[in-house]
């Protein structure tokens, strides 16, 4: 990842816009946008480089919070908005950000697919466990037994495992952070776009208003622990079946080809059987 | 027997209609392509159509070209000459050729009952190619060979296209095809012709391209610096993303196969956000799909192509059938106020220069543009000119320049509604692309009432001056100012034409409009055409009457609707019957003295 060649250091502040977050205080999402400003700043990430994507949430605001170039979408579609502007772009730097509702209910079909593909850029989730802005209804996260609006008997459903999903699909880089630890929040952030490949990070951030977990998370934090090979693909597997605890950092890394590699591999091996103009397309037709 | 070359040319210009019939998978349609390919090559106008099974392997197959000295507006109404490798295509065609034309049968596979209203001729195809080529397969190649001896289509070029067509397979190959061809023709050498059919050489000298309409949408979009192909498997569209997958990594672009049709467009979506030209193709129920997106890329002002080649619907339908059936879903799909361009392609031909100029629109206006092609235009082949890009001069979008970068709004308000546009990587230029209603700048602004009206109009301003455009995309065909006027949109163009001619032949006062831009209407062009006239007949292949239905929306005219829905084309006549039958309930009377003496 190319950076700025500007040798001054940028401040986390010189990432803010004018817009002001239209999130509730005290909301988790903050935890991440500041890490995020941290991350950047310490990348020397160049605001016209760098393109941000969002789906349909709380978290599908945050373009507007950063500088740089963004792209609000539809619920849902983050991955294949975020795809099309690296196939067009690959020089830019891509971070797509959407809720568990968007990344894993209406938009989990194009998960597999980007972990597959393997684009070179980082897709963070801001796992809340609930549909905040529709008023906090049960998410694909929630655990069963979860009581709100479209579930008044209780959420008969089994959460799913974000981790043990994207560590399943082959994501090439898979770890979680936690709102609540800003500090490290931005560490493993940056390691995340420092990753070449889809990089996946599942952030624990809780909604203030509809499912206050900041006062259950805290007891279930753990460490990855410092002897975890992240190359291991069974062993982060298993890291992340420990559903009983909330274990941060980097459960899965590892370097393979990018789909911008491929896109460049195929080009080069066309052309190298031919560079033809179009006058001599056509002439494949007469 | 005829030789190829010393034959007096036969009085009446060339006019036939070949068709081709068989198993499916077993090489029916690759016949009809060769024989297709030939007939253009040795100077002919082909026009080409064929239906296909379901299924991969088996079913019915059949493939029909028709080849003419002049240019070809349709499949044409009658068959010539039918080959039928087995009894099930004799049984389903023999019925479409006309008295005194000719079959020619595989005698290995049936014997069809004697009948004096066929010339027949009984060619063992599956005994010559086991027994004297030594390969099953080859029964086609020589089928072909015995097509040209017997009507006199030239060998050599027949033997030219298989050394083309199976150079890469290695010499034995284009051997073993070549002593196929040559069984076929000395088989015929040694049996008595019977039937008067006889092309030789055709009148055009100049080499011209034999493309499908998918084929020429497919370099049409290359030649429009489309360099980002997003797509999901789907007939009758794949063959365009097969077709920009082997040709666009040459130019450097790329083709990528998404996981759904949402996929798809969201991806191109990114693309263009990022600065590049992307399409997206697909068919009926790949375009549902489709929709919320393209409400995404009204309302973010994002240049965008979806092409759609129509199939029959609704749901799965009748996927290798044709129909006009997604002009509602084209024109609204989509919630809220939704201005998008939709375009119909109508020819072949029209599919280069059109899919060139929905680029040109996407790119001008900042809008997604819905291109409607459909089944049978995209399978279709027929030969056309060389493609002269310069005809369509490509268009870029606005970027904005150092003093619209100082304070860059997105959506800034213009006398022509269209805002320079920035692309990632511009100093300055950074903002948020937004699918909430939005202020000038960008920021979202889905609280302020009077925004949205002001960004409503905005973005429907565009309109008037891709009005303007579409009224200068319009064909008129026949009488400008007619008694008996058609108004038909996207593949219909060549039969209508036909009709036109065949009624004007008649004697009988018609003209057909035909506008490229459906929506908006070219509501000028339209006023005009349709005063005056007795009546105005719609023909469409769809159930209700689509195109009729917006019509009737912005006209007090009582439009007479002529609607087929059996997943077929239009034939020529069934609109001259049409025409015949207008004409005498509005009392339009035949000018017979001036019109049926002309030839």
């Amino acid at each position: 990842m190319s950076k700025v060649v500007d040798e001054q250091q940028p401040s986390p502040q010189s990432y803010k816009t004018d817009e002001h977050p239209i999130w509730c205080p005290g909301c988790g999402d903050f935890g991440v946008l500041d890490s995020l400003y941290k991350s950047l700043a310490g990348l020397k990430i160049d605001p016209k480089d760098l393109v941000v994507v969002s789906g349909i949430g709380c978290s599908g605001r945050t373009p507007g919070f950063i500088k740089s170039y963004g792209f609000h979408s539809v619920h849902g579609r983050v991955l294949p908005v975020a795809l099309g502007v690296k196939l067009a772009n690959p020089a830019l730097h891509v971070i797509g950000v959407g809720g568990d509702g968007d990344g894993f209910a209406i938009g989990g079909g194009h998960i597999p697919h980007a972990a597959r593909r393997n684009p070179d850029f980082t897709y963070i989730i801001m796992d809340n466990s609930t549909y905040g802005l529709t008023k906090g209804q049960y998410s694909p996260t929630s655990p069963t037994g979860f009581q709100a609006g479209s579930t008044p008997y209780g959420n008969i459903e089994q959460p799913l495992n974000p981790l043990a999903m994207l560590i399943a699909y082959g994501a090439s880089f898979v770890g979680q952070g936690y709102s609540g630890k800003p500090r490290e929040l931005s560490e493993l952030i940056t390691k995340a776009m420092e990753h070449k490949g889809f990089a996946f990070l599942n952030v624990i951030s809780p909604c203030i208003t509809f499912y206050n977990t900041y006062k259950i998370v805290p007891a279930r934090l753990a460490e990855v622990p410092k002897d975890h090979d992240p190359t291991d693909r069974a062993k982060a597997f298993a890291l992340a079946l420990k559903t009983e605890q909330v274990s941060l950092g980097i459960f899965y890394q590892v370097e393979r080809p990018t789909f911008e590699d491929g896109v460049a591999q195929v080009i080069t091996k066309a052309q190298a059987a031919s560079r033809p103009r179009l006058e001599e397309i056509f002439a494949e037709f007469s | 027997m005829p030789s190829n070359s010393n034959l007096a040319a036969p009085a009446k210009p060339v006019d036939y209609v070949f068709r081709v019939g068989g198993e499916g998978g077993e090489g029916v349609i690759s016949t009809g392509e060769m024989l297709t390919q030939t007939l253009a090559r040795a100077g002919f106008e082909i026009y080409t159509f064929r239906t296909y099974p379901a299924e991969i392997k088996g079913g019915h197959a059949n493939f029909q070209v028709r080849a003419s000295g002049n240019l070809l507006l349709s499949s044409g109404a009658v068959v010539d000459v039918l080959l039928a490798f087995n009894e099930e295509a004799y049984q389903k065609h023999v019925k479409d050729v006309r008295s005194g034309g000719v079959l020619i049968y595989d005698s290995d596979s049936f014997q069809p009952p004697s009948t004096d209203s066929l010339i027949s001729y009984a060619v063992p195809l599956t005994s010559l190619a086991t027994e004297k080529v030594g390969i099953k397969l080859t029964k086609n190649i020589v089928a072909l060979g015995v097509l040209g001896q017997l009507f006199d289509i030239p060998l050599a070029t027949f033997q030219e296209l298989l050394k083309d067509r199976f150079a890469r397979k290695g010499e034995t190959v284009v051997q073993k095809n070549l002593t196929a061809l040559q069984v076929g023709a000395d088989y015929v050498k040694q049996i008595k012709k019977l039937d008067a059919i006889l092309l030789g050489p055709g009148p055009r000298k100049t080499k011209e391209l034999v493309l499908s309409g998918n084929e020429s949408l497919a370099l049409g979009a290359i030649a429009s610096g489309c360099r980002i192909y997003a797509g999901y498997p789907i007939t009758p569209a794949t063959d365009i993303m097969e077709f920009l997958a082997r040709e666009l990594p040459k130019l450097g672009g790329f083709v990528v196969q998404t996981e759904d049709e949402i996929s798809a467009i969201g991806t191109v979506l990114g693309a263009s956000f990022a600065g590049k030209k992307a399409m997206t193709g697909t068919s009926g129920p790949g375009f549902s799909l489709m929709v919320e997106m393209i409400g995404l890329a009204v309302v973010a002002e994002l240049p965008a192509v979806i092409v759609d080649v129509q199939r029959v619907g609704p749901s799965t339908g009748m996927p290798t059938k044709t129909e006009q059936g997604d002009l509602y879903l084209a024109v609204y799909g989509g919630h809220g106020n939704c201005p998008r361009i939709v375009m119909a392609l109508t020819s072949v031909e029209d599919c280069f220069y059109g899919i060139m100029r929905a680029f040109n629109l996407a790119e001008q206006f900042q809008m997604p543009v819905v291109v409607l092609s459909d089944a049978s235009l995209g399978h279709r082949k027929a030969t056309v000119p060389v493609p002269d890009i310069s005809r369509v001069p490509v268009v870029e979008r606005r970027k904005p320049d150092a003093a619209a970068l100082k304070n860059y709004k997105r959506y800034a308000f213009t006398p022509d509604h269209i805002s320079p546009m920035s692309v990632p990587g511009i100093e300055g230029g950074g903002y948020v692309a937004e699918g909430l209603e939005h202020d000038e700048i960008g920021y979202p602004a889905a609280s302020d009432h009077e925004n949205h009206l002001r960004l409503t109009q905005k973005r429907y301003g565009k309109f008037k001056e891709v009005e303007q455009m579409a009224n200068e995309l319009v064909k008129i065909y026949g009488e400008p100012h007619p008694e008996i006027g058609i108004i038909g949109w996207g593949s219909t163009e060549g039969v209508i034409r036909e009709a036109v001619q065949m009624a004007q032949d008649a004697g009988y006062s018609v003209g057909a409009l035909h506008p490229k831009i459906l929506y908006p209407q070219p509501l000028a062009k339209l006023t005009e055409f349709i005063k005056g006239t007795k009546a105005v007949i719609i023909p469409e292949v769809n159930y209700t009457g689509q195109f009729a239905t917006l019509l009737r929306k912005r006209f007090a005219y009582d439009f007479i609707q002529l609607n087929k829905c059996i997943g077929l084309p239009f034939t020529p006549k069934e609109i001259f019957d049409k025409i015949e039958e207008v004409a005498v309930h509005v009392q339009s009377r035949r000018r017979a003295a001036a019109f049926a003496t002309k030839l």
